[in-house]
């Protein structure tokens, strides 16, 4: 292997270097303070998220298994940026916490197994780094170790994701059996449409759709996200979904892409489907987290939409979509993290008043919810519409207007808690939140993002350019 | 510097002034920057005229595009033409005038100023695109301030009306993105106003596109059966939200209705043409009616706004010059007289504490300044001669007949027996609440307006006596771009 080759590697690299070094720390016990190690973690992952300006040009390595591109890297670097604002949201939480050394090894672990998913050109790495990704969630899901909910968060992620792993596999092994290899540039040659073709592509979908969690197969994220601690919650609704979205833009492009016509039918279907539900069952939720949860949902069946245009605008739109959605969720999240820290309360009624005892943290909330409306100024507004203007080349004007009138409902829900924050008949205001000067670091960033990532449209003119 | 930048740039830094300022101060700060922004918008329609005199005959003046997002062909293209120049006036008149009758507003103050700040600078942006993308987003910055000035500021059943205000606001914007969309897809990806509707678009792809656009854009300025949500959001609006809510908001609708759909799809237009006069028709009538059985004013006036938008739509959907000469002034004679009448509705609830017809009388004894505002807004919503309604509403009448079509016909002369009822209406609610005997003992202790409202009615009411006085100015610049539309067609 020459030097230039560990270039490609090197996300891949610094975070093995990085568990490598949670295993000594541990072992020695070197770093006796939490506090300490936990600063030294977000100093190191802020090293490995300024790695991804590091330029390559993209080549391929290992008999062609492992490519890395420039839209690759940006992609690595997006879900990097977001586990360290979540480190940086979440230190409260972990400063507390007994085994935190554990909790970086398996969240570096995941973000390893995602790192290699994106890169794999061959159906066997990629499916190597999905489990790769998930089985280490599975047990930060129960990393709240006293709390029932949070055993059974873990459990109920593990069978489900043990159930769409194997739906995979089975669509997996009927196209190995047609082409005979595993690689996806080949799949991509030899793919042509067919009766078992569309059926081993509805299975291989429906993998996917466990992990971003579309409906039908949605019904573990709300148990999920209300269970696990609000860090985990956090790492599964943005990193893991924005990672397995980009895997699914790749897959569908670079591995099926003779099946467009097929495939689109497919995700016409999940989309509409996903948006009405998800949003249907946002409307009716108290906890925080729950609701959160659905509303990730029906923002999965946006990316659907985004994801119906030609592969430079898809791979764009949705690229963008993950970056403004990783400031908006985040910054939700990180509110609620906050508060669910310091009182211990989750419920939607427990905001009521928010904007008058925290002012600073509801107008963060509320960015991050008009936000995920899709209300401008705010970056959401140009997250959504640019997948609206991908999908426009192929998708049908049902499915449109599903879409469209779906955001209807959507600021429904969003906008009766943004009134509920700002209301004034309550009894009894939070108490008194004092966060970390990390967390507010990682709020302010979130707010900055959400504010401008829109404003300045240069940045989605290079994501477009290096998709192309 | 352009000076439409520069209209856009002082509602911004007003907003950013406000985060700085003493919550006590902040509607100082405010009503400096709506005045800043009126002298502003003087100056531009002086320009404009010099401009026109001088012989400039582009479509368009003062255009000014910079590059947004060119993967998708997205601008920031601004400029102006007669219309939307007539439209700024009216937005930044009702501006000052709604923030100066808010001046007692003592419940978040910094809040409820930066929110009409939001919503000018919304409509200020809006009249000013030409890239569909940047419209749309103007558009919808106006929706959550909104939904919040009347969820928080409002009375009466007020959460309701404002969700419902604002879904019905945003199905609307829904349509509008769906329309646009298509026809980014139609056009080969432009979203700019000029190239569309200089590609003539071939008949099937405008009958698809039109309804959506329309009718979006139709949900805003309360088109039957849309209208549902203008009395609840209306009456249950703070003061300053009702001037908004009837004097801007609907008139976003009407503008995109003549701009986005009639001048941009005409061949869709000539298509529903007739739905559109069937429909408005409906809208004014059934508005009058309404209106005739309600006992609170707010809703009265609600009502009849209903009724006096159907005018808007029935001129668009005449698609001749006058007629369509005519719902432009319309628009800008309902804005100045909607939100007077909202203004003067808002001083005698603050100090009555009551909206019902019934319990009100003899205010005019009490609060004479107040009470001749009224009379003379009623007088000028029923098209009383010297004042704009009557400019406006003769205008389109007179276009409308010179539609040769029977079904027009019928319609125009529905449209004018319509204004009987409006006498109706606004007399009785007028005698009731301003003569006869003061029915309650309290009443006689009320105080007359405060300078703050004394010059917020004045300037509005300058307006409308001007528009009623010297309307040729208008018309011409106003009928030089319909009749633009209309040769274009």
């Amino acid at each position: 292997m020459q030097l230039s080759d560990f270039l490609c590697l090197r996300f891949e690299t610094a975070v093995t270097v990085l568990i490598l070094l949670q295993l000594i720390i541990k072992i020695f016990d070197l770093v006796p303070n939490n506090e300490n190690g936990l600063r030294l973690n977000v100093f190191f992952m802020l090293l490995i998220v300024l790695l991804g300006f590091v330029g390559d040009n993209g080549s391929s390595l290992f008999g062609g298994m492992f490519v890395t591109s420039k839209l690759i890297s940006i992609e690595k670097t997006i879900l990097c940026f977001a586990t360290l604002l979540i480190l940086m949201n979440s230190y409260n939480w972990l400063k507390h916490h007994h085994h935190t050394p554990e909790f970086f090894i398996l969240i570096l672990t995941a973000l390893l197994g995602m790192f290699l998913m994106l890169s794999s050109n061959n159906i066997l790495l990629f499916y190597l780094g999905l489990e790769m990704a998930t089985i280490p969630v599975a047990a930060l899901a129960n990393f709240d170790l006293e709390l029932k909910r949070s055993a059974e968060a873990g459990m109920k992620m593990i069978l489900s994701s043990a159930f769409s792993s194997g739906m995979l596999l089975f669509g997996i092994s009927i196209y190995y059996g047609i082409t005979g290899t595993l690689s996806l540039s080949a799949w991509q040659e030899m793919l042509r449409p067919g009766g078992l073709e569309v059926l081993a592509l509805i299975f291989i979908l429906s993998g996917f759709s466990f992990k971003i969690s579309l409906v039908p197969f949605h019904l573990w994220t709300a148990d999920v996200y209300e269970g696990s601690p609000v860090a985990i919650t956090s790492f599964l609704s943005v990193v893991s979904k924005g990672a397995v979205s980009f895997a699914l833009a790749r897959f569908l492009f670079n591995g099926v892409g003779m099946l467009q016509e097929q495939w689109i039918q497919i995700l016409f279907l999940l989309s509409i489907l996903t948006i009405t539900i998800g949003n249907v069952f946002a409307i009716r939720q108290t906890n925080i987290k729950r609701f959160l949860a659905f509303s990730t949902v029906t923002q999965a069946g946006y990316i659907l939409l985004g994801l119906a245009g030609d592969p430079a605008n898809a791979n764009s739109s949705v690229v963008y979509f993950i970056l403004v959605y990783m400031f908006s969720n985040l910054a939700a999240l990180g509110v609620v993290q906050a508060v669910s820290f310091t009182t211990g309360k989750e419920d939607i009624d427990d905001f009521k008043g928010f904007y008058n005892s925290h002012p600073t943290l509801a107008v963060v909330l509320m960015l991050a919810l008009f936000s995920l409306a899709g209300i401008p100024p705010t970056a959401g507004f140009f997250g959504k519409l640019f997948l609206f203007t991908s999908g426009v080349q192929s998708a049908s004007l049902v499915w449109l207007l599903f879409a469209a009138l779906n955001l209807v409902i959507s600021l429904y829900y969003y906008m009766r808690l943004v009134r509920i924050m700002f209301s004034e008949n309550y009894e009894q205001p939070l108490a008194h939140i004092q966060s970390p000067i990390l967390s507010r670091v990682a709020l302010l960033i979130c707010s900055i993002g959400i504010l401008f990532t829109g404003i300045f449209g240069e940045l989605f003119d290079y994501l477009h350019l290096i998709a192309k | 510097m352009n000076i439409l930048i520069i209209l856009l740039l002082i509602p911004v830094i007003t907003l950013f002034l406000t985060l700085f300022t003493d919550g006590r101060r902040v509607k100082n700060t405010v009503l400096y920057g709506a005045i800043a922004e009126l002298l502003g918008c003087f100056e531009l329609l002086r320009e404009f005229l010099i401009a026109r005199a001088a012989g400039n005959n582009s479509p368009f003046l003062f255009e000014v595009v910079y590059p947004w997002f060119k993967t998708w062909n997205i601008n920031f293209h601004a400029g102006v033409d007669g219309i939307s120049i007539s439209m700024l006036l009216l937005t930044t008149l009702v501006t000052v005038a709604a923030i100066l009758v808010s001046w007692k507003v003592d419940e978040k103050p910094r809040e409820f100023f930066m929110m009409l700040t939001i919503l000018s600078l919304g409509a200020i942006g809006f009249f000013v695109s030409m890239d569909l993308i940047m419209a749309f987003f103007f558009l919808e910055l106006s929706v959550v301030p909104k939904f919040l000035l009347i969820a928080h500021w409002g009375s009466g059943r007020k959460v309701y009306s404002a969700t419902k205000l604002a879904l019905m606001l945003m199905a609307g914007s829904s349509l509008i993105l769906v329309g646009t969309l298509l026809l980014y897809h139609a056009s080969n990806g432009s979203f700019d106003y000029a190239v569309l509707q200089s590609l003539h678009l071939d008949a099937e792809t405008q009958h698809l596109i039109f309804p959506l656009i329309f009718f979006g854009f139709g949900i805003f300025s309360a088109l039957f059966p849309f209208h549902i949500w203008v009395p609840d959001g209306h009456s249950s609006a703070p003061t300053a939200g009702s001037m908004f809510l009837a004097g801007i908001s609907m008139k976003l609708g009407g503008y995109g209705c003549i701009r986005f759909a009639a001048m941009m799809l005409p061949e869709g237009a000539h298509y529903y043409s007739t739905a559109i006069i069937i429909l408005s028709t409906i809208a004014i009538i059934y508005g009058a009616f309404a209106t005739l059985m309600q006992t609170d004013i707010k809703y009265i006036n609600a009502y009849s706004s209903v009724s006096h938008c159907g005018f808007v739509l029935l001129g668009i959907g005449m698609l001749n010059q006058t007629a369509l000469t005519g719902a432009v002034l319309q628009m800008i004679s309902h804005g100045l007289m909607t939100a007077l009448f909202f203004g003067a509705i808002g001083m005698i609830y603050s100090r009555a504490h009551t909206r019902d017809v019934r319990e009100l009388g003899g205010l005019l004894k009490v609060m004479p300044f107040i009470g001749s505002i009224y009379i003379i807004v009623g007088l000028c919503s029923l098209g009383l001669p010297g004042l704009s309604g009557f400019v406006s509403e003769m205008t389109i009448f007179m276009g409308a007949w010179q539609s040769p079509v029977t079904l027009n016909r019928v319609a125009t002369v529905l449209a004018c027996a319509s204004i009987v009822v409006t006498a109706v209406y606004i007399l009785q609610a007028v005698a009731k609440v301003m003569f006869g005997p003061i029915k309650d003992s309290h009443f006689l202790e009320l105080k007359d307006a405060a300078w703050y409202e004394r010059s917020a009615s004045w300037l509005l009411m300058i307006a409308i006596v001007v528009m009623g006085l010297l309307p040729m100015w208008l018309v011409e610049m106003i009928g030089r771009e319909t009749g633009r539309i209309v040769a274009g067609s």
